[in-house]
């Protein structure tokens, strides 16, 4: 009965408003231009395999001469190795899509519940997460990562290890301060005098309303980690070659610019513009919906 | 709370955040699995090259040494020793420091230029088409891989119109040298060095107090005089690390920032070429900065704007310019600056992408040579490093901020 109410109640925040949204002005038709965008990436990168015209992995090498321009057969040119550059960038998105949504995940597990109980409880045990918090949410994040994914070495999961770890802070602290104003609010003093326990305040009472923050603060995370991967990738510590990758691509580009090779660079560095601008207009679009205190 | 008792419990927090930082830097590298040794070497080498490198690094002993050992050599200014050479990777940090710093000063001001002239814009033409492109503006440029723009200017300024440099600081045959003294006394050049450097150091720190002590409100000349006491602090503490050189009877002062020393050497053609090269990377790093400012300003100048006291000013039929930049911006000005501090650290990240896209030679491009090198006691000690800059730096504006708005010590 309770778990119930919980998931109407989170639902009846989040449903109404898909639905409404573009009722609700230019809030609204940010976060359909930014869903729209992504969605379209992602379809794009789920069905490539049966939309790239070449096979943009290693075995699609010299499938025209390197470094040909783009022209009708193929129009965003060739890379250095004779691949086609429209099939890299039509199936290119994937690594940097897993590793946002694994390093996304790993962040709501972890600095979710940190944020509630370290808040719930407080005392010495919150001043002390508040502490370490504190010291890594002010250190440069992509130094950190680049720190971590040296030592753990290449691969999505230590990818999305190492940015979750700088970006566990940014929800412990939304996620606190918000628990914090809710701790004092009468609802939750009533809930406590007709003795409810601990555990159905937190969950049940408290975690609800401090969902919308959860989803800002998720979406605008999203952007974050795709270029904090891209960067990652770009300094040498990205995933080993052998799948197509944008942030690859780039990196690979670098070396034939001097020659005056721009179409290796420019077609993958629009598409990781373009992911996260998707996600960056949805955050902005929805913190201005679910927030409106937050917004301005 | 009064204004001291502020600043002490302020240096007295930042210590225990210090003391976690390195911490939290140790355990990623030497406690985490994955050994930095076994890492370096792959699998290639044999057992006893191995044990060689630990003895050297003092990579064999217990965990609970290292921790100790790297917390008092931190105490002495010492980041360890490099795995590739062994040379010491405190030197090779102040060495490439100063090519990063040069780049993060142009960067910041360009991206507060940019940030407060158009969010000025945007705020003076709220929900008009010209301040929803602006706000367009600042979502794009969060949404910009900072090296990705870099190499579009590199493409388009650089390798099709072929104005300006593609990569590097300098031409080698152009590095400025600074200021160079002929010493007639070689005996006497030491003295000579360390009276110098405290006068050169304490000229600028007395004009600095002056400005802070002097009677008058207005909040610029503060901003400027304590900008002048960090300036001559930093210089102070430089002539100490050695950033002067003596040698073959002549004293040397050079900071290493290229615009300086080429003023200080008096040569202008050396000074254009410094900017000429400072341009594209500061462009691109100041340009990808600037949207967060011009947002803060925006929202900032916007809520300023509809206060009684701009309005009477303008009542007073004083012209444009002078109501938004004399008397609301001045009000709006104090959030921004906060953030100047908060931006950083994400400064000093976005200057690793930017270095590496144009060879600038600095600390950013000194990381990533040695995460190629695998160098990892290296990385660690960079990484240290720019968390202690950071702290610092982020301790400055919160004093900086706490004198200039009373509200904050309450």
């Amino acid at each position: 009965m309770n778990r119930l109410g919980v998931k109407r109640s989170m639902l009846a925040r989040i449903v109404p408003g898909m639905a409404s949204l573009t009722k609700r002005g230019l809030a609204g038709w940010l976060v359909i231009l930014g869903a729209a965008i992504v969605a379209s990436i992602i379809i794009m990168t789920l069905v490539s395999p049966w939309i790239s015209p070449y096979d943009p992995s290693t075995k699609g090498i010299n499938v025209g001469k390197p470094l040909t321009p783009p022209n009708s057969q193929f129009p965003f040119g060739t890379n250095d190795l004779g691949q086609d550059m429209l099939s890299r960038v039509i199936s290119g998105g994937g690594i940097m899509l897993q590793v946002a949504l694994l390093s996304v995940v790993i962040c709501l597990l972890v600095g979710v519940p940190l944020g509630l109980f370290s808040s719930y409880i407080g005392g010495v045990f919150d001043r002390t997460i508040c502490l370490v918090m504190d010291s890594v949410y002010a250190f440069p994040g992509l130094i950190l990562a680049i720190a971590i994914a040296a030592m753990l070495g290449r691969g999505v999961t230590n990818m999305a290890l190492s940015i979750a770890a700088v970006y566990v802070p940014s929800y412990f602290r939304v996620i606190r301060s918000q628990v914090l104003s809710i701790k004092e609010m009468p609802y939750i003093e009533a809930a406590q005098s007709i003795g409810a326990k601990s555990r159905t305040i937190l969950f049940n009472y408290i975690l609800p309303n401090v969902v919308p923050s959860i989803v800002v603060v998720a979406t605008v995370n999203f952007a974050d980690a795709i270029l904090t991967a891209a960067g990652l990738t770009f300094i040498g510590l990205g995933v080993e070659v052998d799948i197509p990758d944008w942030g690859w691509d780039l990196t690979n580009g670098r070396r034939l610019l001097p020659s005056g090779v721009w179409w290796v660079i420019t077609f993958p560095g629009i598409f990781i513009i373009l992911l996260a601008l998707g996600f960056t207009l949805m955050g902005e679009g929805l913190s201005e919906l679910l927030n409106p205190k937050l917004g301005e | 709370m009064t204004l001291r008792s502020y600043i002490i419990s302020r240096i007295l927090l930042t210590i225990p955040m210090i003391f976690i930082l390195l911490t939290i830097v140790f355990v990623i590298v030497r406690v985490l699995p994955g050994d930095p040794v076994l890492l370096h070497f792959e699998k290639m080498e044999n057992p006893q090259a191995i044990e060689q490198m630990r003895v050297k690094l003092g990579l064999n002993k217990p965990i609970w040494v290292q921790y100790f050992d790297y917390l008092s050599g931190l105490l002495r200014g010492d980041l360890g020793k490099s795995m590739q050479d062994f040379s010491s990777v405190s030197e090779q940090i102040f060495s490439a420091f100063p090519a990063t710093l040069e780049l993060a000063i142009f960067s910041m001001i360009i991206a507060v230029s940019i940030g407060i002239f158009l969010g000025v814009e945007a705020s003076k033409s709220y929900n008009k088409p010209k301040d929803h492109a602006i706000r367009v503006f600042g979502i794009v440029t969060y949404a910009i891989p900072v090296f990705f723009l870099g190499m579009v200017y590199q493409i388009i300024f650089g390798v099709t119109l072929r104005w300006l440099p593609v990569g590097g600081r300098t031409y080698p045959t152009m590095e400025p040298v600074g200021l160079k003294i002929p010493l007639t006394q070689p005996p006497g050049a030491f003295a000579a060095h360390l009276l110098l450097s405290c006068i050169a150091g304490l000229v600028p720190a007395t004009l600095g107090f002056i400005l802070l002590k002097m009677k008058s409100k207005k909040i610029t000349r503060k901003i400027l005089g304590f900008l002048i006491l960090i300036f001559s602090a930093t210089w102070i503490l430089l002539a100490g690390l050695g950033w002067h050189y003596i040698s073959m009877g002549e004293l040397r002062i050079a900071t290493g920032l290229y615009t300086v020393d080429s003023l200080l050497e008096g040569n202008l053609y050396k000074f254009a070429e410094a900017l000429r090269y400072l341009f594209l990377p500061s462009l691109t790093l100041g340009l990808v900065l600037s949207g967060v400012f011009v947002r803060l300003t925006r929202s900032n100048m916007f809520e300023t704007l509809r206060l009684d006291f701009v309005t009477a000013a303008k009542a007073r039929g004083l012209k444009e310019t002078t109501v938004i930049y004399g008397y609301a911006f001045r009000n709006a000005f104090l959030p921004i600056l906060t953030m100047m501090g908060l931006q950083f650290a994400a400064l000093l990240a976005g200057a690793i992408l930017t270095e590496t896209t144009f060879s600038w030679p600095g600390l950013g491009r000194y990381i990533v040579d040695r995460i190629n090198f695998r160098d990892y006691t290296a990385i660690q000690g960079a990484v240290v490093f720019f968390g202690i800059l950071v702290s610092l730096v982020s301790l400055v504006v919160d004093l900086l901020y706490a004198y200039l708005d009373p509200r904050i010590r309450l």
